[in-house]
């Protein structure tokens, strides 16, 4: 079976980005009367030509949503690990050359970490990690998976890319879901951005979603880091990733995450901006091409901007987030990945979502084996 | 007119079943289905924590007229919904089981093939197994031949809300089957209950079209109302359906 690199490699960066902005008002108004929509509707869901049919979109977003997810919102929690990278990525807090204090949680801090999520009801976490096969390789990994196994329902990574076979121990030992993002599907400003370190190698983070999918993988979740090129073409080829996916690996389910660079230390100024109008549009035009899509967002966007989108199309929603490891319990004054932007306690972002008739889902998995 | 629907050893005076996914707080989802009269409530295994007394979804559940209906939503084979089923036994204590069997997480389509074969173990195991199915005469059959006690097939996928698409199949299963025949998934609105109820269907299940509506409870107890007035129609017999006018006086009346 051939990755999803040989399908990538058809599709043209420059010529998709000129037939998105050449959508007009008609091919959006297609779009939306259409009840089965194709990645072509989907460009004109994205394209500056629908900005005028926003109010429309987030009505109908918020109608297939509820449909098919009801009046429910998951909460997850992130738990950082370790800092520790050999990559170099131009972005990110965690870069190698960053002169900050590496850090790699031990079993007893990662169980203090725990305590602390358990207590403010966590059920979901997503285990996150920089890239040093040294000290956070898969060994690392499956022994914090199976330490924190008894404590959580579901458990997700966001780590480096793995082979097939290591995937597929991580699955028997209670992963659930892994988190890989593509940061952007821009190949030579992927190569900017990614200068040194394993993740330099573009095609190898692009076809990690297909050894998943062949590990037997209960969720895949997909994204690109917005700001580093055009959101519009990268939201593309992250639906395309997606479709791809969904007919290769059927059993799997998908996840679509939007984050934003915020600042951090080191920082880097985003060189295309993505509007706050911009976000709500692409979450809604993902809700329109697929209603049966996990839509998650995190702490990275503000307070006033994640009360509104809770109603929008977002399924899944972390709050209280910390980004260093040990953030929580072990040494909550360590430096950060990133800064987050809503800051509210775990208790006041979910009174928020009772408020607005949204039943907080803390369990939604178990594993029957 | 005996109107109870039996299936194994429990009998309903209710032939609306409910779920209990979607609301948007244990306490309308309770209000909402004690509104319906349901007396057979499914719960999915993954979203409550059976171990937990103060589970709050099983807290809201605990009625005198409702029966829990364990449903195993998540799993992906046979092995893991017998895994599923023990454990919802042993924790929940009824051996009753909707087998849900979707390893497509998308449109949660039934695997036909995994079903039989868990239904099977399960039976054996002494389960009250209620399978949720394509709308497949075939396989109900060969599901009522392992001895489950009812069947569930389809009328559109999951949360559709489309009605009955499968219409022609549910009335082949309806004729053949001597097993109750509940139609779940794909209902609406009351009027697809009851066209459901119309065509001899023993009982309907419902969620999405109650949990997701503007007022839950005034909803649950139009379905309730819609499934009788259903029963009721079935059972007086519906006049044909004609192609034709057909005259009162007719032309030919003469020769009599």
């Amino acid at each position: 079976m051939a990755a999803f690199e040989t399908h990538f490699n058809t599709c043209n960066w420059d010529d998709t980005l000129a037939s998105i902005n050449a959508k007009t008002k008609a091919d959006v108004e297609v779009a939306l009367a259409s009840n089965k929509r194709s990645l072509e509707d989907f460009k004109a869901l994205i394209s500056p030509a629908a900005k005028p049919f926003l109010e429309q979109m987030g009505q109908m977003s918020r109608e297939l949503t509820k449909k098919r997810f009801g009046n429910t919102i998951q909460m997850y929690a992130p738990l950082y690990l370790s800092n520790e990278c050999q990559n170099i990525c131009t972005y990110c807090g965690f870069s190698l050359t960053n002169k900050i204090p590496r850090r790699t949680l031990t079993d007893s801090e990662i169980l203090k970490e725990v305590k602390f999520l358990k207590n403010k009801g966590f059920d979901h976490v997503l285990l996150v990690t920089g890239e040093a096969n040294n000290t956070v390789g898969v060994n690392y990994l499956n022994n914090a998976i199976k330490l924190v196994k008894p404590h959580f329902s579901n458990i997700s990574i966001e780590v480096q890319p793995l082979e097939q076979n290591e995937y597929e121990l991580l699955i028997e030992n209670g992963l659930y879901a892994v988190l890989v993002y593509q940061e952007t599907y821009h190949k030579n400003e992927y190569k900017k951005h990614h200068p040194k370190g394993k993740k330099s190698n573009f095609e190898y983070r692009l076809d990690t979603p297909d050894r998943l999918g062949k590990a037997g993988i209960h969720k895949i979740g997909l994204g690109a880091l917005f700001g580093l090129e055009d959101w519009r073409a990268d939201s593309f080829f992250t639906a395309l990733h997606l479709k791809y996916l969904q007919k290769h690996y059927w059993k799997t389910k998908y996840s679509i995450s939007f984050p934003r660079l915020r600042p951090h230390s080191g920082g880097l100024e985003p060189k295309v901006e993505m509007t706050d109008a911009d976000l709500v549009q692409l979450i809604c035009a993902y809700r329109l091409l697929d209603e049966d899509l996990e839509l998650s967002m995190s702490t990275r966007e503000s307070e006033t901007f994640r009360d509104h989108i809770v109603q929008l199309g977002i399924t899944s929603i972390s709050s209280e987030s910390k980004t260093n490891p040990g953030g929580y319990a072990v040494e909550p004054q360590s430096l950060e990945q990133f800064e987050i932007s809503d800051e509210r306690s775990t208790e006041a972002f979910t009174k928020m979502l009772k408020n607005q008739g949204l039943e907080v889902v803390w369990k939604d998995w178990q594993h029957f084996n | 007119m005996n109107n109870k629907l039996q299936i194994a050893d429990k009998t309903f005076s209710s032939r609306l079943f409910t779920g209990t996914g979607k609301f948007s707080s244990s306490a309308l989802m309770k209000s909402a289905l004690l509104a319906s009269e349901s007396e057979l409530i499914t719960v999915a295994l993954k979203r409550v924590d059976v171990q937990d007394k103060d589970d709050d979804i099983l807290l809201h559940l605990n009625h005198s007229r409702i029966n829990l209906l364990p449903n195993t939503s998540g799993v992906r084979d046979a092995k893991e919904a017998v895994f599923a089923a023990e454990l919802s036994r042993e924790a929940l204590e009824t051996n009753w089981v909707k087998l849900e069997i979707h390893p497509d997480p998308r449109y949660l389509l039934p695997d036909p093939i995994e079903t039989l074969k868990a239904a099977e173990a399960l039976v054996k195991k002494g389960f009250v197994v209620m399978p949720y199915i394509h709308a497949d005469p075939v396989l109900c059959k060969r599901l009522e031949e392992v001895g489950v006690q009812c069947v569930m097939p389809l009328g559109a996928p999951i949360g559709s809300n489309k009605g009955l698409k499968t219409q022609e199949f549910l009335e082949i299963i309806i004729e053949q089957s001597n097993v109750p025949v509940i139609v779940d998934a794909g209902i609406g609105s009351p009027s697809h209950a009851a066209h459901a109820m119309e065509i001899g269907a023993d009982a309907v299940l419902v969620n999405t079209a109650i949990a997701v509506s503007q007022n839950p409870v005034e909803m649950a107890e139009a379905f309730k109302m819609a499934v009788q007035a259903g029963r009721m129609a079935y059972q007086a017999k519906l006049a044909p359906v004609k192609n034709q006018a057909e005259a009162s006086s007719p032309l030919t009346s003469f020769l009599n």
